[in-house]
């Protein structure tokens, strides 16, 4: 064999690619293998991500194993069929040839997967053929003869049931035998004919199961029942986000006000207090309250997109988005967005059409990310009263949502304009092509591993990117120190008090003081440290409630009503955000890209700010 | 009208014959809940990546095809089921995809 370097001895690491349609249940395979020990970044100089994880089977043996995209042949049309095509043949650079391709397929779906099979058995690697959703198969009555299947297709054939505890068992007791021989098949002329000939040899249909898929569907895609069902999930979903993550946001919050005290009474007067009290835990301490909130996010769009229905939403929404000149591809990026934008537009990858791509990942950031939600929150209770509208609603809750249905109305009219400009461009073919998976019930393993690495995500950047600006913030605001007989605040005679009085020159026409100004400098990290950063500038040193209560009254007290309403105007559209403007850049692969979006966003805020702060001014 | 695309003069006499036969129709006219079988895929240029892909979902002739929903707005996009697998195809897509009047049934 040629791979004679990696000859059957215990210590070698054979590397592994899992190879397969969409949907076949390849990722719940390779949680199955490897658990949480799994390195997710992306392949060099394209967006397509690479997940590699590795383990050891009892043998002793060690394996890597990269999870390639799922794909449904490799005629490189996109990317991701590039990379699953490079990677397979050692074509890639940086990437070694699999010593094993393990080819995934649905055992619920063979007709389609089996044909990809073919084409991944013609590039004669060495290869394993793993029927996943084994269960699923066997209660939708049918019977697969695998020894059958194995000596027709020429590979290896196991069975696996991904979502079960020991169900990668038998693939891992075949790859610890050695490694398989690569397959002596002559490729077939037709892949379709020579499917449905492997088909007729090894697997029997019982035609009497009825589809419950059928019945499911027959009620989610109704055209009045599936709208409503949809509406019902998106309301849940919000609720969920903002009632059920309160009590754990008021437990972070009680703990950092907690490690403020204890700071505090444990440290004597001065600097070092301060950097901790007010920089480190005021300014990163009031980022990661809002944990909670993105975690149930994320928990709802994982379940729905293993569960199947992400997809069924894109398909009722489809005919409407294509109308505001987007997809129905386009919501599911649009809805990790209302958690954060760079998620969402990492995940416009899987839309195909490039102008779609495009004009989703240049309105993804007008949804309301859940760092807006601070501003919203402490701008709503200092400035409108919390009183009963119409008996069931309340103002403050009405004001909140106004301001998510202001940005989602601002890209659909960004989404349309972009679409009038491209037309003239040149449009050309616009293919859906979805597929519809199975419904499956979410596994909470996976769930688990997805959520985890979402936390971690976040959790580094508050413990990074966040922290350090809040410390640079506080250092700033601080220092230089008053000089001796100072009548002003302390904070006008720093570094901080210079720049915003600088910036209120250019702020000043919609009506934003030179506190906001200096807010607004950190808050192109991460928008909600303008927060925090009011809080310092208003020479507060309290933590989490206290500190937004006092805050909101000193706003309250010295801001006009013209000025909140400017700055709520500014944040719908928020174009300060460094994170998002990078992962446009590295998405697009565009620096004209990122500074349109930047520019066009600024554009927008200052705008509207401009009319709000002006005909406010004129009301009042 | 030779000349026009004399490259392809079977391609071009080919399709016209196709979409003009009363024992073929366009997938897109298939009602609800019908299924028929597939007679051929008609690619809208040369190469057409849209009815490439179709045949590598398993669009390809002698399959049955189903319409299982269309989508609330304007009766688009359509949902089909070929083999085990669904799709949902808008109406450019499912134009493309030709099926055999005789076949329909269930509708």
């Amino acid at each position: 064999m040629s791979a004679a370097g990696l000859s059957d001895t215990a210590d070698a690491v054979r590397h592994l690619a899992l190879v397969g349609n969409p949907n076949c249940g390849k990722t719940a395979l390779f949680n199955r293998l490897t658990g949480s020990r799994q390195k997710v970044a992306n392949y060099t100089g394209v967006t397509v991500e690479r997940k590699e994880g590795r383990f050891v089977a009892p043998s002793g043996r060690h394996f890597r194993i990269l999870d390639l995209p799922g794909t449904y042949s490799l005629q490189a049309k996109s990317p991701d069929e590039e990379v699953t095509r490079a990677v397979c043949l050692g074509e890639l650079a940086g990437e070694p040839l699999p010593d094993v391709l393990v080819a995934v397929v649905s055992a619920t779906n063979l007709r389609l997967h089996l044909r990809f099979a073919l084409e991944l058995r013609a590039l004669g690697r060495p290869m394993v053929l793993v029927l996943n959703m084994m269960d699923e198969a066997r209660r939708l009555g049918m019977r697969i003869d695998r020894e059958r299947l194995a000596r027709e297709f020429g590979v290896p054939v196991v069975e696996a049931v991904a979502v079960e505890k020991d169900g990668a068992r038998a693939l891992v007791a075949l790859l610890d035998q050695g490694l398989p021989a690569a397959p002596a098949v002559a490729a077939p002329a037709d892949l379709h004919a020579e499917t449905t000939r492997l088909l007729a040899e090894a697997v029997v249909f019982d035609e009497s199961v009825t589809h419950r898929d059928e019945r499911i569907d027959a009620v989610l895609l109704h055209p009045v029942a599936g709208p409503l069902i949809l509406a019902a999930v998106l309301f849940l979903m919000f609720q969920a986000v903002f009632s059920w993550a309160a009590p754990l946001m008021d437990g972070i919050k009680e703990g950092m006000a907690w490690l403020a005290g204890q700071v505090n009474a444990g440290l004597p007067e001065g600097p070092l207090r301060g950097l901790l009290a007010d920089g480190v835990i005021a300014g990163a301490g009031s980022v990661l309250v809002f944990l909670p909130q993105i975690l149930i996010l994320f928990l709802f769009i994982l379940a729905l997109e293993e569960s199947g229905y992400l997809p069924r939403a894109a398909f009722l929404l489809d005919r409407l988005m294509v109308g505001a000149g987007l997809s129905g591809r386009s919501f599911i990026p649009l809805l990790s967005s209302f958690a954060c934008a760079v998620p969402g537009i990492m995940a416009t990858r899987s839309i195909q059409h490039p102008r779609d791509r495009l004009v989703t990942i240049l309105v993804a950031p007008l949804m309301t990310c859940s760092a807006r939600l601070p501003v919203y929150a402490l701008l709503i209770g200092a400035f409108v009263p919390d009183r009963p509208v119409a008996g069931l609603f309340n103002l403050q809750g009405i004001v909140m949502f106004g301001l998510y249905a202001a940005g989602i109305v601002s890209a659909v009219i960004v989404a349309m304009v972009m679409k009038r400009l491209g037309r003239r461009a040149g449009a050309g073919d616009h293919p859906l092509l979805l597929e519809l998976p199975a419904y499956r019930m979410p596994n909470p393993r996976d769930l688990a591993i997805g959520l985890l690495e979402r936390a971690r995500i976040f959790v580094r950047r508050v413990g990074t990117v966040i922290m350090a600006l809040s410390v640079l913030l506080w250092g700033l605001a601080s220092f230089p120190g008053p000089p001796e007989g100072a009548t002003r605040a302390a904070i006008e005679y720093s570094v901080a008090g210079m720049l915003g009085h600088a910036l209120e020159v250019v702020f000043a026409p919609i009506g934003f003081n030179w506190q906001i100004c200096i807010a607004l400098v950190p808050g192109m990290a991460a928008r909600e440290v303008a927060v925090g950063a009011l809080a310092t500038v208003y020479a507060l040193s309290d933590t989490g409630d206290g500190a937004a209560e006092q805050l909101a009254g000193l706003i309250g007290a010295q801001w006009g009503l013209p000025t909140a309403l400017s700055l709520l105007a500014w944040y719908i559209f928020a174009p300060q955000c460094i994170s998002t403007l990078a992962v446009i850049r590295r998405e697009t692969n565009s620096v004209r890209t990122m500074w349109l979006s930047a520019a066009y966003l600024t554009a927008l805020a200052y705008g509207s700010a401009f009319i709000t702060f002006h005909l406010a001014r004129a009301l009042t | 009208m030779p000349g026009v695309s004399g490259l392809l003069p079977d391609f071009e006499t080919r399709m016209a014959s196709m979409t003009r036969s009363p024992l073929l129709m366009s997938l897109r006219d298939l009602p609800q809940r019908a299924s028929a079988r597939i007679a051929a895929i008609v690619p809208h240029a040369m190469p057409d990546a849209v009815a490439q892909r179709l045949e590598e979902l398993g669009f390809v002739p002698g399959e049955t095809i189903r319409v299982v929903a269309r989508g609330p707005f304007g009766r688009e996009p359509i949902a089909v089921q070929v083999g085990f697998t669904r799709f949902a195809l808008r109406r450019a897509e499912a134009e493309r995809v030709m099926i055999d009047s005789a076949s329909v049934s269930g509708a």
